[in-house]
């Protein structure tokens, strides 16, 4: 696992733990299907939220949700789809969110967006 | 807060709209949204904002932002909003305070690095600004003094968005801005003028004819051989027209800041002498009289506004060129319609046009010279039309100059009363005697008077249009004629100083008048 791949990874955690803090509840994390991956699906009572986790060293490469384009949004979508489909999870109503993670001289800031699109 | 706006202008021709530039940001992810009706350089804006506000130390939202111009339904163009939106973005997003933000006109155009860059157009829309009720306008550093030319207006020049930004009291480091205040400057009469009417050798009929011209705002035709000096005569018109009013100046610094190269910054100053416009033959009907793609732009007659537009070798012009003079000749503007609106441009110009004496240009005299057969030269003049001369009233024409003239010149025997400044005086006084004359009418000059109004109000004694009324009897002379020796008599008359119309001033009349048709 490389350096990149492994602030990904803590980014996800800070992430995940963010979301438990406010109450919500992980039920999957990492989900894989041929056309790409979901980073974290948590549920807030009869909510079902797909994430988007993105985590940056600096801001010398722009915000994190800057790396959030229009392509990304609607593969989520398509995910979030394949993954109700491969759950058969029926009958929740469904979010799609973006957290960003930066982490940055010691500290790390967490941004959370509700509804993207 | 989520939403709010900053104000800048939007112009179709010379008429500005106030623009509300309304910018909201939303918690969602990163997008830069630019709606109400923006044309290509101004949908630009969006790349040039964001990167001047990042290289300025003031970070763009990274939330999705939307900006719209307000009212929607008017067409808008060019890159002047972009110092307006980037203050509406930093307002939504609190960095600046919202009420300064809101308050001021803002004018410019950002450069990458977030520099502020002159534009075009800035005396129109800041006069624009004023007429809606807006006395507080930010302006880029190099258009302030065209901006302070607008009284009545406290004024900005601005190099950097970060200046403006701070001004509005953003935490940010840079010069801090001063207020100017416009006012209308004085005029200065201190043109170097170059040239001068006592340049010119001889000729002392045309000399004439031009103050006469020059004081009743008559239109003229010169005809006559090359190098006999129709273009040194009709370039030293607008040095015997009276002195430019500081209303007029405006009017016309404003048509010629909506087409200066914003960059070079040539309109810094108000016009100080009357313009001169001498466009070529081959030039196109557009260029002449207006045109532009969306977006309406002024023609060279109205660029020529209060001062002279010379056609030289008139019959070579495009016909249809030609007859488009006529109306903007009647009317004093000229209406140009584009898919962003219609604009009226004021065309309030002196018509001198210029023409040889045929296409080769040496009938005259013996004419030994002249290779033109006779339908040649008359084709040559067809192309003069009855209603485009009918609305000029001096046709004049030049001989070649005498040897003696030449020599006086050489033994410095200076010709009295030569100079244009000297004849500008006598012009001067002579309008304003018509100007008393013609108050309470809506005219304000000899050349714009109907013959019907002449005959019935102005008309001399009877033994003083004795000659043309014999004339007229006998057929020599037509009644459209007749109206036009009274218009030049009149002109005569005030030139000299005289309350009443004299024989000689007929004599003279008849003689500039010259005949009905081209040919003269």
């Amino acid at each position: 696992m490389n350096l990149r791949q492994n602030l990904g990874r803590y980014g996800e955690e800070r992430a995940a733990g963010y979301l438990v803090e406010r109450g919500y509840e992980i039920i999957d994390k990492n989900w894989h299907s041929s056309s790409g991956e979901i980073d974290l699906v948590a549920r807030d009572k009869n909510l079902l939220v797909f994430v988007e986790v993105k985590t940056r060293s600096g801001a010398g490469f722009g915000h994190p949700f800057e790396a959030i384009t229009k392509e990304k949004v609607s593969r989520m979508r398509r995910l979030a789809a394949e993954w109700l489909a491969a759950k058969q999870v029926f009958g929740l109503q469904v979010r799609l969110d973006a957290i960003a993670v930066l982490v940055s001289g010691g500290r790390v800031y967490i941004e959370h967006l509700k509804e993207v699109f | 807060m989520a939403v709010a706006k900053a104000l800048s202008v939007s112009l179709v021709g010379l008429a500005g709209t106030i623009i509300e530039i309304e910018a909201e940001i939303s918690s969602n992810l990163p997008a830069f949204i630019l709606i109400g009706l923006p044309d290509a350089a101004l949908a630009e804006a969006k790349d040039r904002v964001r990167a001047a506000l990042q290289n300025s130390g003031l970070a763009m939202p990274s939330r999705r932002v939307t900006v719209n111009l307000s009212p929607a339904s008017v067409p808008k163009r060019g890159s002047g909003f972009d110092v307006a939106i980037a203050i509406a973005i930093l307002s939504a997003s609190g960095r600046v305070e919202v009420p300064s933000a809101a308050s001021w006109v803002h004018l410019g155009e950002l450069g990458l690095d977030g520099s502020i860059r002159p534009i075009s157009g800035i005396l129109p829309s800041v006069l624009a600004a004023r007429q809606q009720g807006f006395d507080k306008v930010i302006v880029p550093e190099q258009n302030l003094d065209e901006a302070s030319l607008v009284d009545g207006v406290t004024v900005i020049g601005a190099s950097s968005i970060a200046e403006v930004a701070a001004f509005h009291g953003a935490k940010v480091t840079a010069r801090s801005l001063q207020p100017t205040h416009g006012r209308t400057p004085q005029l200065e009469s201190s043109h170097e003028a170059t040239i001068d009417m006592a340049d010119i050798i001889g000729q002392d009929e045309a000399v004439h004819a031009l103050a006469v011209a020059a004081t009743g705002g008559h239109h003229l035709l010169l005809v006559g051989p090359p190098g006999v000096g129709k273009t040194m005569l009709a370039e030293r018109l607008p040095t015997i027209l009276p002195q430019l009013t500081a209303e007029e100046s405006l009017e016309t610094s404003a048509i010629r800041s909506l087409v200066t190269m914003a960059n070079l910054g040539a309109v810094a100053k108000l016009l100080a002498v009357r313009p001169f416009e001498a466009p070529h033959h081959s030039a196109s009907l557009s260029s002449l009289i207006g045109g532009g793609q969306a977006f309406p732009r002024p023609g060279l007659i109205s660029l020529a506004n209060h001062g002279v537009l010379f056609l030289d070798e008139a019959p070579e012009f495009q016909r249809p060129i030609l007859e488009a003079l006529r109306q903007p000749l009647e009317s004093g503007e000229v209406f140009i319609n584009r898919t962003a609106g219609l604009a009226r441009f004021p065309a309030r110009f002196q018509l001198v046009m210029a023409a040889n004496p045929c296409p080769c240009g040496n009938y005259f005299g013996s004419a030994r010279g002249c290779t033109c057969s006779v339908s040649t030269r008359m084709a040559y003049f067809s192309k003069l039309s009855g209603p485009l001369l009918d609305r000029v009233d001096i046709r004049m024409r030049l001989q070649p100059g005498k040897a003696t003239d030449v020599s006086l010149a050489n033994y410095g025997a200076k010709q009295i009363g030569r100079s244009s400044h000297e004849i500008r005086a006598k012009v001067t006084a002579g309008r304003e005697r018509s100007r008393r004359r013609l108050a309470g009418t809506q005219w304000s000059n000899n050349a714009q008077v109907p013959g019907s109004f002449l005959r019935e109000h102005l008309r001399p004694n009877r033994s003083v249009t004795k000659p043309l009324d014999l004339a007229l009897e006998r057929g020599l002379l037509s009644m459209r004629g007749y109206d036009r020796c009274l218009r030049l008599a009149w002109s005569s008359a005030d030139l000299a100083g005289r309350e009443s119309v004299l024989p000689e001033d007929i004599a003279l009349a008849i003689n500039l008048r010259g005949s009905d048709g081209a040919m003269l």
